[in-house]
C-alpha cells in the first residue's frame, strides 16, 4: 500500500498494472491519452502495448486478445468510441474470456472535443457494464478490479470517466504491481465467435439473460449505494457523487451511482422512502429516465424539471444553485461571482515555428477564394488564420471536401488534414474522391508525430509507441496506390516552393494531394535542434501589419512597429514574408 | 463552512503551471494531507490561458468554487485579472508583475487593460506583485519563473517551508536544482515584504 499524489490517468494506469494487464492498446485522445502514454513508459514492461492507427482497429485487437484469455486494456476518447462502435455492439454477443476494459473519456464542457456525448448511452445500447467513477480513487479502484468483472459476466466492461476525473490530481492510495505471466491461446468456438446469424441470434439472448445478475452484482460489490438519511433523497453519479458530498446536509438521503446498468428493484426500494427526489449527473438524464421509471408519485427533480442542465460540466457552484432552485437544503452557500468584462480572451495558438501556420498562409495565398474543409488536430487552430471552414470528425475533412466538389459549388475546394488523422481514417475518404473523379486538392500536414494530445508516435514517425524504430509508412505511395497522380512533397518552410506546388495542383484536374514535410516544432526543440532567432530592423519596418496577420505567437507590437520576442523558434517565415525586408537573423540562440 | 485551503494557479501554457501545483501536491503528501486538484492538458496548453486548482486538505470534488479561493498565484497580471473572480473577499493574489499580451489582441486590435486597471480590481484583497522575470535572470534561468513565484507564495501557504523545498527538489531535473533553489529563495525574499 502506497499513497501517492498522482493525475487520474496516472491512477487508473497503475491501476491497470495492479489488476494485472497483458495487453494495452488505444488511440490518443483528450482526456485520455496519458493511460497509454504512462504504461508504455515504464522501464520494465510485462504486456505487450500499441498505439494503434485508429480506435476500431485498436478495439478489435483487444478483443482478439481477450478472446485468447488474457486480460486487455483499450482506450480512447468519447468520439473514439464511435469509431469502435462497430466492433462494441457485437463484441457483447461473442463475450470475452479474458478480462476485457474499454476505457472511453467523456469531455463535458467539451474542453478538447467537438462534442459532448455521453458513453452511459453506448453501454446500454451495447448492453455491457459500465463504471462511472466519482474520484481518481473510485476510478483507481473500479479499474483494478473491471478486469475481474469482465471475466465474472464474460462481457467487455466500459469504463467512462470525465475530464474532472482523468485530469484532476489528488492523493491516492495505490496496491501493489502484480506480474500475471499470463500467455494468451485461442481455443476455436464458432458458435461463439462466428456471429452468423443461426449463433447470433442465440448469444442475443444470453447477453439478455445476464442482466439481471448484472445489476444485482453491482450492488453486492458497492458501485451503487444509498444511505437513508430522511425525507428528501439527492441520487447523483459520477463526479456530481464528489461536489453533493461537499455540501449535502446529514439529513438528507444519498444515493451514490457508480455503475450500470442500475438495479431497479434495489432502486424503487431507495425511492419508495422518500417523499422527494433530487438527481444531479453530467450530460445526459441517464440515471434521471431510471429514477423516473421507479419513482411513480414521487416527485423528481433534475434535468426534465429544469433544474439541472443538459449540456456543460457541473461544479460545486453548480451542484449548489441545482439543489437551492429544486428547495433541497444545503450546507454550503456559494457566492455569486461573475468574472471581470472585457478582459481580452487568450485562445490557445500554433506555436511559434509551426509548420501549419505556413501551410496555411500558402493556401490562403494561392486559393483567395477557396473552400477549405479541415480536420481534428492542432491545425484545427488554422481557424484564426481563415484556413478553416469545417470541421466534424476525424477524417472528414477529405470526405467533406468531395461532397462540396461535387455540389456544385463553383469555387476550388482545399481541404487539411495532419498525418495521423488521414492514418486514422483519411485514406478511405481519398480513395473515394479519387474513385468517384472529385476535383480538389488535399493538403496532408505531415508533421511526423501525433502532436495535439501529447506527441505520440504512428506509423508515419518511424517508431512504434515502445520506441523500437520501424520504416515509416510512405503518405506519397499510399496517395498514389490510391490513384492520385499528382503527389508532390514540400517543406512549408520554403514559402516559395509550398505556394509554387499549390499553384501546380489548382491548375490540374480531379484529386491532387500536396504533402506539407517539417518536424513538429515542439518535437524538433526536444531533438535538440535550434535556429537563430530573427529580429526586425525598426528603421526598414513600415508598420504595414503584415508579419502580425501572421499570427506568430512570437511577434508583438511595441509602439507602431513589430518586435520579435525570445518565443522565435528561427523558422524564418516572417522574413520570407516581410515586404520591405525588415527582417534578418539575429543574435546566437 | 469547507475544510480546505484553495489556491488557484494560473498562467499561460507553457509557463509551468503543472509543475507548480505539483510541488504543493507532492509537498501536502510529504505532511501526509489530503489534496484534490484540477489542471488544464490538451489543446488549450498550446499558449493559451491555464488553470490549476488546488485544494489542501481536500476530501471531495477538485473544483474550486468562484468567490471562495484563498489565494491566487498568477504567473502573467493579465491572466490575474481573468481569475481574479475566484478570490474570497480577503482572500490573497501574488502575481507576476508582467503581461504577456495575447497575440489575437495584435491581430484584432482589441484593447488591453492596463496595469492600474488590473491592479485596482485587487483593491478587496491582499496583493503582492513580484518581478519573477528579473527575479529568475537574477537566480540564473528565465526558466525558473514558476519557481520564484513559489517561493513568494511559500509565506501564505498552509505548508512548511521545508516541505516544498523538499518537494520541487524531488521535481525539479537534477541539473536545475542549484538555480531553482536560488530562485526559490530570491521569490521568498521578495515576498517577505508584502
Amino acid at each position: 500500500m502506497e499513497r501517492r499524489y498522482l493525475l487520474g490517468n496516472e491512477a487508473i494506469a497503475h491501476a491497470c498494472l495492479e489488476s494485472p494487464v497483458d495487453f494495452i492498446c488505444g488511440y490518443p485522445g483528450t482526456p485520455s491519452s496519458e493511460v497509454v502514454d504512462i504504461l508504455r513508459g515504464q522501464p520494465e514492461r510485462h504486456y505487450y502495448i500499441e498505439w494503434s492507427v485508429n480506435e476500431k482497429v485498436a478495439l478489435e485487437n483487444a478483443l482478439g486478445a481477450a478472446w485468447c484469455g488474457i486480460r486487455a486494456l483499450c482506450t480512447m476518447k468519447h468520439v473514439g468510441l464511435n469509431v469502435a462502435a462497430d466492433p462494441l455492439m457485437t463484441s457483447s454477443y461473442t463475450g470475452v474470456t479474458g478480462g476485457l476494459v474499454i476505457m472511453s473519456a467523456d469531455d463535458p464542457f467539451a474542453h478538447s472535443s467537438q462534442n459532448e456525448q455521453d458513453s452511459r448511452m453506448y453501454a446500454k445500447f451495447a448492453k455491457v457494464p459500465c463504471f462511472d467513477p466519482c474520484s481518481i480513487q473510485e476510478a483507481h479502484d473500479m479499474v483494478r478490479d473491471a478486469f475481474g468483472f469482465s471475466e465474472e459476466t464474460g462481457l467487455p466492461v466500459l469504463f467512462r470517466p470525465t475530464t474532472r476525473i482523468c485530469h484532476s490530481k489528488g492523493d491516492v492510495t495505490l496496491g501493489d504491481v502484480q506480474e500475471s505471466g499470463r500467455t494468451g491461446q485461442f481455443n476455436r468456438d464458432p458458435r461463439q465467435y462466428v456471429v452468423i446469424p443461426a449463433h447470433t441470434r442465440v448469444l442475443h439472448k444470453k447477453l439478455n439473460e445476464k442482466q439481471a445478475t448484472i445489476k444485482k452484482r453491482l450492488v453486492e460489490l458497492g458501485y451503487n449505494k444509498a444511505e437513508v438519511r430522511g425525507r428528501d433523497a439527492v441520487i447523483a453519479s459520477g463526479i456530481a457523487v464528489s461536489y453533493v458530498s461537499e455540501i449535502i446536509p446529514s439529513t438528507t438521503s444519498f444515493a451514490k451511482i457508480g455503475a450500470y446498468p442500475i438495479d431497479e428493484t434495489w432502486l424503487k426500494e431507495f425511492v419508495s422512502r422518500h417523499e422527494r427526489v433530487l438527481v444531479i449527473e453530467e450530460l445526459s438524464p441517464f440515471v434521471e429516465e431510471e429514477v423516473l421509471q421507479v419513482a411513480g408519485t414521487i416527485p423528481v427533480f433534475g434535468k426534465k424539471s429544469g433544474n439541472a442542465p443538459y449540456e456543460g460540466e457541473l461544479s460545486p457552484a453548480a451542484v449548489g444553485r441545482i439543489m437551492k432552485s429544486a428547495g433541497f437544503a444545503t450546507n454550503m452557500d456559494f457566492p455569486v461571482a461573475d468574472p471581470p468584462q472585457d478582459v481580452p480572451p487568450r485562445p490557445p495558438i500554433l506555436c511559434a515555428g509551426c509548420m501549419h501556420r505556413a501551410a496555411f498562409y500558402a493556401i490562403k495565398k494561392v486559393f483567395r477564394e477557396g473552400i477549405f474543409p479541415s480536420d481534428i488536430g492542432c491545425y484545427t487552430l488554422g481557424l484564426q488564420l481563415g484556413g478553416v471552414d469545417t470541421t466534424i470528425c476525424m477524417g472528414a475533412s477529405i470526405t467533406v471536401a468531395s461532397g462540396i466538389a461535387h455540389s456544385g459549388e463553383k469555387r476550388d475546394v482545399v481541404c487539411t488534414i495532419g498525418d495521423s488523422t488521414f492514418l486514422h481514417t483519411g485514406i478511405q475518404g481519398l480513395m473515394n474522391a479519387v474513385y468517384n473523379n472529385a476535383t480538389m486538392t488535399v493538403v496532408i500536414l505531415d508533421n511526423r508525430i501525433t502532436a495535439m494530445t501529447g506527441h505520440q508516435p504512428n506509423p508515419s514517425t518511424g517508431i512504434t509507441a515502445c520506441g523500437v524504430p520501424i520504416p515509416p509508412v510512405s503518405l506519397e505511395s499510399i496517395c498514389r496506390s490510391c490513384g492520385v497522380s499528382f503527389v508532390e512533397t514540400v517543406d512549408p518552410y520554403n514559402l516559395t516552393l509550398m505556394v509554387n506546388a499549390l499553384k501546380e495542383a489548382k491548375e490540374r484536374p480531379g484529386v491532387k494531394v500536396v504533402i506539407a514535410r517539417h518536424p513538429c516544432v515542439i518535437s524538433a526543440r526536444r531533438a535538440g535542434i535550434s535556429r537563430r532567432p530573427y529580429e526586425v530592423d525598426s528603421e526598414k519596418c513600415t508598420a504595414c501589419g503584415t508579419c502580425i496577420r501572421f499570427g506568430c505567437p512570437a511577434i508583438e507590437v511595441a509602439g507602431e512597429n513589430a518586435v520579435i520576442t525570445s518565443g522565435c523558434s528561427g523558422c524564418s517565415l516572417c522574413a520570407q514574408i516581410c515586404p520591405t525586408g525588415a527582417i534578418t537573423p539575429g543574435g546566437r540562440k | 463552512m469547507k475544510e480546505s485551503y484553495d489556491i488557484l494557479v494560473v498562467g499561460i501554457g507553457g509557463q509551468g503551471t503543472i509543475l507548480a501545483s505539483n510541488i504543493l501536491g507532492e509537498a501536502c503528501m510529504i505532511e501526509n494531507r489530503s489534496v484534490k486538484g484540477a489542471e488544464t492538458h490538451g489543446m488549450a496548453q498550446r499558449g493559451g490561458s491555464v488553470e490549476s486548482h488546488i485544494r489542501i486538505d481536500g476530501r471531495f470534488g477538485p473544483l474550486i468554487a468562484p468567490g471562495t479561493a484563498d489565494l491566487i498565484i498568477a504567473f502573467d497580471l493579465l491572466e490575474a485579472f481573468r481569475y481574479s473572480y475566484f478570490l474570497r473577499p480577503g482572500g490573497k493574489i501574488i502575481t507576476n508583475s508582467r503581461l504577456v499580451v495575447p497575440t489575437s489582441v495584435f491581430m484584432q486590435g482589441l484593447p488591453v487593460p492596463t496595469d492600474r486597471e488590473i491592479l485596482g480590481c485587487f483593491s478587496d484583497h491582499e496583493l503582492c506583485v513580484i518581478d519573477a522575470e528579473g527575479l529568475a535572470k537574477e537566480a540564473g534561468s528565465p526558466l525558473t519563473q514558476n519557481i520564484v513565484m513559489m517561493g513568494a507564495a511559500s509565506h501564505f501557504l498552509p505548508l512548511k517551508q521545508e516541505s516544498l523545498v523538499q518537494s520541487f527538489s524531488r521535481l525539479v531535473p537534477p541539473k536545475t536544482l542549484e538555480t531553482n533553489r536560488k530562485a526559490f529563495e530570491l521569490g521568498r525574499k521578495a515576498g517577505s515584504s508584502c
